[in-house]
């Protein structure tokens, strides 16, 4: 059991995990041959096998069928169970760079404090604390995860956030995923919902250029919207490439510099709060 | 690059049954990846043996069968198999189509 937060994972397990990413570090340079990821036909290759030199002679399959981000999952389930011992509500907000994730967090903590919503935030980015100090300017707690080079966050360095930090009981959980609409969209943090941020700034054809993270979200905000005088943004065509990939999120028009549609955003977030009974 | 946290994965989960079955040397590790997954076939290719390397998976062979979804046309009817979320519907060019599957990565078996 961790004996950290007793949530029943094995200490030993948190701590290889953690430290799994660390061959990654030797590997950073693959960026650079990322091309070969524009092509979507080598899904129409059913297989490749690089054949192994070892001899053919007493060869036996085990056979498996397990989740390879079992590992993960599991450490998202306890998160989950952790906030949910709680009554707190997760959420995990993806966007690309500079979507404007940590201003709209800013302006929502600061306006769910006034309605008296307990907040805590877990920040991530590769590198600083930047965006820690200004949360904390808002005065909710907030940890901030710098992964590195790593380009998402995993449920072990959320678990590593929730021992460290208040977390309030019966209020919302924001966690700040590294900007990057691709990678944070496959690892599973424990949340109860999921925010996909595109900013105006962006091109309408995002959700058809990274279907996945506007088909996994329960919320989608067009952020930003005060820009919509002076950037070629095309509103009608981006909600109808969001509903098509996902017909269920509720998407939230807004912005966090003037205010405008702030309050059906807000009113949505109280709407998330666990229910006293 | 999350195929280098995925590759990760799939070595910790090859070494722990391969040491619950008691073997020493893996041959092949056998992985379905669905073409929705978000994972990159060729980058996870690339990763592996770097990611296997001073493990009982040095050296072994990864296999890696993409597992399309089902796509299901309102509009005509008709079922295909789909690897894009944007594929429209081969028979009347209708999008989106219903999806289902695809979304799995398994590790299905080893070969030792």
């Amino acid at each position: 059991m961790c004996a950290t937060c007793g949530c029943g994972q094995p200490a030993a397990q948190t701590h290889e995990r953690g430290h799994a990413h660390d061959p990654s570090h030797d590997h950073s340079h693959e960026h650079g041959n990322g091309h070969s990821h524009t092509n979507g036909h080598t899904a129409e290759t059913p297989s490749i096998v690089k054949p192994s030199a070892q001899p053919i002679a007493a060869r036996s399959m085990i056979e498996i069928e397990q989740a390879i981000l079992a590992g993960n999952d599991h450490i998202a389930a306890n998160n989950r169970s952790f906030l949910d011992r709680r009554h707190t509500r997760g959420f995990n907000i993806i966007s690309s760079p500079g979507a404007g994730k940590t201003t709209l967090l800013e302006k929502t903590l600061t306006a769910l404090r006034a309605r008296s919503v307990g907040c805590a935030v877990v920040e991530g980015d590769q590198a600083t604390d930047l965006d820690a100090q200004r949360i904390a300017r808002t005065g909710v707690p907030v940890f901030q995860i710098e992964t590195g080079r790593a380009c998402h966050l995993d449920a072990q360095q959320v678990h590593q956030a929730l021992v460290a930090i208040a977390i309030p009981e019966r209020g919302l959980l924001f966690i700040e995923n590294v900007g990057n609409l691709i990678c944070p969209t496959e690892f599973n943090l424990g949340e109860h919902e999921r925010i996909t941020i595109v900013s105006v700034a962006e091109g309408h054809d995002k959700p058809a250029k990274y279907p996945l993270a506007f088909r996994n979200a329960t919320a989608i905000v067009i952020s930003k919207i005060d820009l919509l005088p002076h950037v070629d943004f095309n509103i009608v065509e981006a909600r109808r490439l969001m509903a098509g990939l996902n017909p269920k999120a509720p998407i939230f028009e807004l912005s966090a510099t003037t205010g405008v549609g702030m309050d059906a955003w807000l009113s949505w977030l109280q709407h998330m709060l666990p229910v006293e009974v | 690059m999350h195929e280098i946290s995925i590759a990760c994965s799939l070595v910790k989960a090859a070494v722990d049954e391969a040491a619950r079955h008691g073997v020493s040397h893996v041959l092949r590790v056998d992985v379905v990846l669905g073409a929705l997954s978000g994972v990159e076939m060729d980058a996870l290719l690339f990763c592996f043996p770097a990611v296997a390397k001073g493990t009982v998976c040095e050296g072994a062979g990864l296999s890696v069968e993409i597992e399309p979804a089902r796509g299901h046309c309102a509009a005509c009817g008709s079922t295909h198999d789909v690897h894009d979320f944007m594929d429209p519907c081969p028979d009347c060019g209708a999008w989106p189509l219903g999806l289902e599957g695809g979304r799995d990565m398994r590790l299905r078996a080893l070969e030792v």
